[in-house]
């Protein structure tokens, strides 16, 4: 691929990311790109080295903070007419509470999600306290002479030592999870905007 | 190497790299490359946030008929290299340690 197909090919990946940023990046590969045939690489070579175009395009909608993303994307390109306007007023009290019930969804998703984590790591506080306890009452019916209980607690703060220690495998893959998925919905959601813009 | 980490040095090692005199962005690259591995967008990234942060400052000069842009530290980046060599003399002594205590058996 030659520089200049290159170039285009990120120009239109990146269409809908704010104006300046465009051109910033644009001139930036461009800038490297020259410098790696000024080295000697062939064309070919040197659009090679920078990266494939997907790559840098992940890589930007990821670095770019969310409020200016959304800022730049909504911004109409050209002037509404009255009747879009008078439509968007009239429009209000439908599509307002719309919007707002579905952030709200969202945000109640999230925090669903985050839940389940929070009592998983509850049970697991939990267990580590029954396991304490016992432990104390072992020690208790151990000194009363009460040996055959003192066993059996023995045995019980075992058997929850045990289960604690699994459920703690399980509350760091859950916990995990979620911050990977979240920052994945972020990306998306991120991405949303900008193809939205980009297929207008 | 840790991406929080990889993330840090890489803010110091842009700055090491336009400590003596101005660069530019593949030259930076190069000069990096035998220590630590930095893509392009990796480094735009870096370039920008150190620029916002007003520790490098960015002028665009003609090189052979065309614009290249050579950044330029400021007492702000110089500040930030200080600090780096005050946080690791703290981290190396702790590498010490460990690798003490580790050999002792």
């Amino acid at each position: 691929m030659n520089k200049q197909m290159f170039l285009f090919d990120l120009r239109n990946a990146l269409s809908g990311l704010p104006q300046d940023d465009i051109e910033e990046r644009i001139a930036f590969y461009n800038e490297m790109i020259d410098d790696r045939m000024e080295e000697g690489m062939s064309e070919e070579e040197a659009v090679a080295g920078v990266g494939t175009v997907d790559e840098i395009r992940a890589q930007i909608i990821s670095d770019i903070p969310f409020p200016k993303l959304v800022k730049e994307t909504i911004r109409p390109k050209r002037n509404r007419h009255v009747w879009e306007l008078v439509l968007i007023i009239l429009g209000f009290p439908v599509w307002f509470p719309l919007m707002v019930a579905a952030g709200a969804i969202v945000f109640a998703l999230y925090i669903v999600a985050w839940a389940l984590i929070v009592s998983l790591w509850a049970i697991e506080v939990a267990l580590w306290a029954c396991a304490l306890g016992g432990s104390v009452a072992a020690t208790i019916y151990f000194m009363h002479g009460n040996t055959i209980s003192a066993l059996m607690m023995f045995g019980a703060v075992l058997f929850v030592i045990g289960l604690s220690i699994f459920m703690f495998f399980g509350c760091t893959a859950a916990s995990r999870g979620i911050i990977k998925l979240t920052k994945k919905a972020g990306l998306g959601i991120k991405s949303m905007f900008i193809r939205k813009e980009y297929s207008e | 190497m840790d991406i929080q980490l990889k993330r840090g040095l890489l803010d110091v090692c842009v700055l090491a790299a336009i400590k003596n005199e101005d660069s530019y962005g593949y030259k930076i690259i190069k000069d990096l490359k035998p220590y630590i591995e930095l893509s392009e967008s990796t480094l735009y990234t870096i370039l920008k946030r150190l620029e916002n942060a007003r520790m490098l400052t960015v002028r665009s000069a003609e090189h052979d008929g065309r614009l290249r842009k050579y950044y330029h530290i400021t007492n702000n980046g110089i500040k930030r290299i200080e600090e780096f060599k005050e946080e690791w003399k703290e981290v190396i002594s702790i590498y010490q340690f460990v690798i003490k205590e580790d050999s002792r058996e």
